[in-house]
């Protein structure tokens, strides 16, 4: 007796530690009020949002990271954005704007009656003190690092402290009776659209100093941020305020009753960082979150099937097969033309992409202005590829074929994958493949960067719907990556970078497309739609192709 | 005691020195730096120069590590490079987790692992002693990761009875003045938060002390099977003692000798972090910390974290040494 009760306490040990605690619990109530908006649902609500990290900052100058600037997205605004889902500009705290007629002079006209969050106004004069800021960055403000937007778009700073930087297209700034008037010190067409990333979102002069935004002490290898307005003291104009941060827990954004707009239809979203792909999926299955980014494309059918709602991003990135012209045999056009027949690209995106992605003609989505439809075009055709190694007159080419391991992007979720259906296919039409394979980060794009690699998988999301982000990335300056490329490239797309007449532009572009996929520096092969996932109820999530996601119009259904 | 304890505590000293060089010189022996992880597929030759230079890392390394160890003997172990905060911020904000979670996993362990130990031990060829075999053969093979996903999978998503991510509800909102959840909901008398809190720990501390409960579970039952089989057990039995007596004075106290040994090295380990249970968990403690800032190259948390652990570690082991003189008083008087 005594032995058979003491057999049944350990038996019983593990079982009942478990169902004790949980039957305790009262049932699930991890969940946000997601569930708990009931009747009254359009309304109010918290909506729990899980993201894959916490921000590093919320002082939008400072980061280029999507989940610092998901979340600077809903604390500030800037001067235009772009039309919901799409890459069009339009205005926000600008009501309007107008460049000078030599493209040098851009007069923003602002919008009345706006404050920041800590009540003071908005106006020209906190338009200028911010651009004012970023222009005269020192120290480690000016690495690539922490302002790589203000250097993508404006290129250098008042005092370069870097001899590899380029003179500040930004000039100065003019505030004027309700007008912002900057100068820039070369025409540039595509500095509008990179003005509605939320790296040049306008924070409220009074909360920049009072809280030292720009307190950067220590020197070498140890620069500190020491200002709290980043962390704990973010000031903008957006839908959101912040309550609380709480870094490797959450982060509450709780709506601004003073905003100027229509107001957040949310009381709070909360930001749940979960760094792990299927721990996220697991959260939002079991209504820990009621939303997540970056759904792994592998579960989107089970998802799907499970009645998640799946929200896809117009696409705006580009997978590609990069070759290095510098290195034999890619010098050779032909060869460079015998890669791109040999390769099926529609077989691989049928087969390893998830629905919703489309075979690349050129370096850049449909959806931006000066695609060209009429681009050369290279079909899967095996004999023809035999036929242009003939003609290339290298015997037997070898090619070093690079892929990353340890990485899924949107545009490649799995290298390995696409490396073996190419390397099939390449050898199929009669050449040597020799596989390369490197960590993704920061191997392989060491590697790439340094020019080491002959070919290679690569590929590029867009920051800003502006055709200089993605084919002026890549070709408007000589990159030890690419190897040379035809002289004409490079100016051809500085000339329209600087182009201030959008039709101009429009055709420059599409003429440099051409162009581009005449020399064939690489074979792009396939454009994504990266996804989102929703429980169901959850309503007005917008998403845009550059990721500029407004949650003030979501709700709880 | 006073003596020894003392002593392991000097050898503490040389102990970090050649440590703090390893690290230096192992952390930048690594293909890559932060720049590359920093700018990802933005990197450029220039921008990824600019960036090195910015955080001193084009300085001959002699040179950058004088400046860092004259820096970390005033305990200070510099900046993030990629979430821009000091270290030791970064580390007082993540140790808590990693401690609630060692305590607790290794609570588990121990509570379920030294009875079922005693029992089969003392029972060996019983179906306890068959069971709890098979168990730890099982605690041990099955990958934590997998482990983790599978309880999360039946006790969140399909039972919804326990929480699987995080380390509190994220829509209660309370203080944390110490950074120990379940405490400082005790501490602020808002028990329904420090309640929430311990619910958060149920899952990951199960999935993070499975392996010491098969380990403990094995060593308790080996340390009991022997020590029943000595002389003083059976003179014990033979003077009349009690079973309940031979049992506590004379079998359970022997054996807890190595038990004690297993479980310091194991908490030493636990509090090391546990990369992938913190993963599966959401549970952002010092494991996926450090983590990810190898992948990061984040230089300055590597190091600053790796001389954190070793005392950490040196400290939890220092412990079990000086817990030996409670459970064996031979220990105390040598």
């Amino acid at each position: 007796m005594h032995s058979s009760r003491r057999r049944g306490v350990v038996a019983l040990g593990l079982t009942g530690l478990l169902v004790g605690l949980a039957g305790c619990s009262g049932g699930s109530d991890s969940s946000g009020d997601g569930d708990k908006a009931g009747g009254d649902a359009k309304k109010g609500g918290t909506l729990v949002f899980g993201t894959s990290a916490d921000p590093v900052s919320m002082d939008g100058a400072y980061v280029s990271d999507g989940e610092s600037l998901r979340v600077v997205r809903q604390l500030f605004e800037t001067l235009v954005t772009t039309k919901p889902g799409g890459t069009d500009i339009e205005p926000l705290l600008a009501t309007a704007y107008e460049p000078s007629n030599d493209g040098k002079t851009w007069t923003f006209t602002l919008r009345d009656g706006v404050k920041f969050h800590d009540g003071t106004d908005f106006d020209a004069k906190a338009v200028c003190f911010n651009f004012d800021r970023w222009y005269n960055f020192k120290g480690v403000q000016q690495s690539a690092s922490v302002s790589y937007y203000w250097q993508t778009v404006f290129s250098g700073y008042a005092k370069n402290e870097d001899a590899a930087l380029a003179t500040s297209l930004y000039k100065d700034c003019a505030a004027q009776d309700g007008k912002a008037v900057i100068n820039l010190t070369s025409p540039s067409a595509s500095f509008l659209s990179g003005l509605a990333l939320a790296a040049f979102s306008i924070a409220s002069p009074a909360a920049l100093t009072k809280f030292e935004a720009d307190k950067v002490t220590g020197t070498g290898d140890e620069p500190k941020f020491e200002g709290s307005f980043g962390i704990k003291n973010p000031v903008g104009t957006g839908p959101f305020t912040l309550e609380t941060y709480e870094p490797n827990n959450r982060l509450v954004l709780a709506r601004f009753d003073g905003y100027w707009g229509d107001k957040a239809i949310l009381d709070k979203v909360i930001f749940k960082p979960i760094a792990d792909g299927p721990a996220r999926r697991q959260a939002l299955q079991s209504n820990e979150i009621q939303g997540y980014d970056l759904v792994d494309p592998a579960d989107l059918a089970a998802l799907k099937t499970a009645g998640v709602q799946i929200l896809e991003r117009p696409a705006f990135n580009v997978g590609y097969v990069g070759f290095n012209t510098a290195k034999k045999p890619f010098d050779n056009l032909k060869i460079r033309q015998a890669v791109a027949h040999a390769l099926n690209r529609e077989a691989l995106v049928k087969a390893k992409y998830p629905a919703g992605a489309e075979v690349a003609k050129e370096f850049m989505p449909p959806e931006l202005f000066g695609y060209a439809t009429d681009v050369t075009e290279y079909p899967y055709d095996v004999e023809k590829a035999k036929q242009l190694i003939k003609e290339s007159g290298v015997a037997n080419p070898t090619l070093e074929f690079w892929y990353p391991t340890g990485v899924s992007r949107p545009y490649m979720p799995d290298p390995s994958a696409n490396f073996q259906a190419f390397s099939a296919d390449l050898t199929a039409a009669g050449f040597k493949v020799v596989p390369k394979s490197a960590p993704w980060n920061p191997e392989y794009l060491n590697a790439a960067d340094t020019g080491k690699t002959g070919m290679r998988l690569l590929g590029w999301t867009g920051d800003f719907g502006d055709p200089d982000n993605f084919i002026g990335t890549f070709f408007r300056t000589k990159q030890k990556a690419w190897g040379p490329l035809e002289a004409s490239i490079y100016t051809d797309l500085e000339t329209a970078r600087q182009e201030p007449d959008e039709a101009k532009r429009t055709d420059l572009y599409k003429a440099a497309n051409k162009k581009i996929m005449e020399f064939l520096p690489g074979v792009p092969y396939v454009h994504t739609k990266p996804a989102l996932a929703f429980a169901k109820g959850i309503t007005g999530y917008v998403p845009s192709p550059v990721s500029i996601e407004d949650f003030s119009k979501v709700s709880i259904g | 005691m006073l003596k020894f304890a003392v002593r392991r505590l000097l050898l503490l000293i040389p102990i970090l020195f050649g440590l703090s060089i390893l690290v230096f010189l192992f952390v930048r022996a690594l293909p890559g730096g932060p720049e590359t992880a920093l700018l990802g597929e933005r990197s450029t030759p220039e921008r990824a120069a600019q960036v090195r230079a910015a955080y001193g890392l084009d300085r001959p390394v002699y040179e950058q590590y004088a400046s860092y160890i004259g820096k970390v003997v005033k305990g200070d172990f510099g900046v993030s490079i990629q979430t821009q905060q000091p270290v030791s911020d970064e580390i007082a904000r993540r140790f808590p987790a990693t401690v609630e979670l060692a305590l607790m996993g290794m609570l588990f362990a121990v509570v379920v692992g030294i009875p079922l130990g005693f029992v089969a031990g003392r029972r060996p060829g019983s179906w306890v002693d068959n069971a709890s075999t098979v168990g730890s053969l099982i605690g041990i093979a099955i990958p934590v990761f997998a482990l983790g996903f599978l309880l999360k999978y039946v006790f969140a998503v399909r039972l919804g009875w326990l929480p699987g991510t995080g380390r509190q509800d994220v829509t209660i909102t309370t203080e944390h003045p110490t950074g120990f959840f379940v405490l400082d909901g005790l501490l602020t008398g808002d028990l329904p938060a420090a309640w929430d809190a311990l619910k958060h720990l149920v899952l990951p501390a199960i999935a993070l002390g499975t392996i010491p409960l098969a380990i403990i579970t094995r060593i308790t039952r080996a340390a009991v099977q022997e020590v029943s089989n000595e002389d003083f057990v059976r003179t014990a039995e033979a003077k009349g003692m009690t079973k309940q007596v031979v049992t506590r004075r004379h079998i359970l106290r022997n054996a807890l000798l190595p038990v004690v040994t297993i479980i310091g090295l194991q908490t030493g380990l636990l509090l090391s972090g546990a990369i992938l249970t913190e993963t599966v968990f959401a549970f952002g403690g010092m494991g996926s910390f450090m983590a990810s800032a190898v992948f990061s190259r984040d230089f300055p948390v590597i190091q600053g974290g790796i001389l954190f652990l070793a005392v950490v570690f040196v400290l939890v082991n220092l412990l079990v040494d000086l817990s030996y003189g409670f459970i064996d008083p031979r220990v105390r008087s040598s």
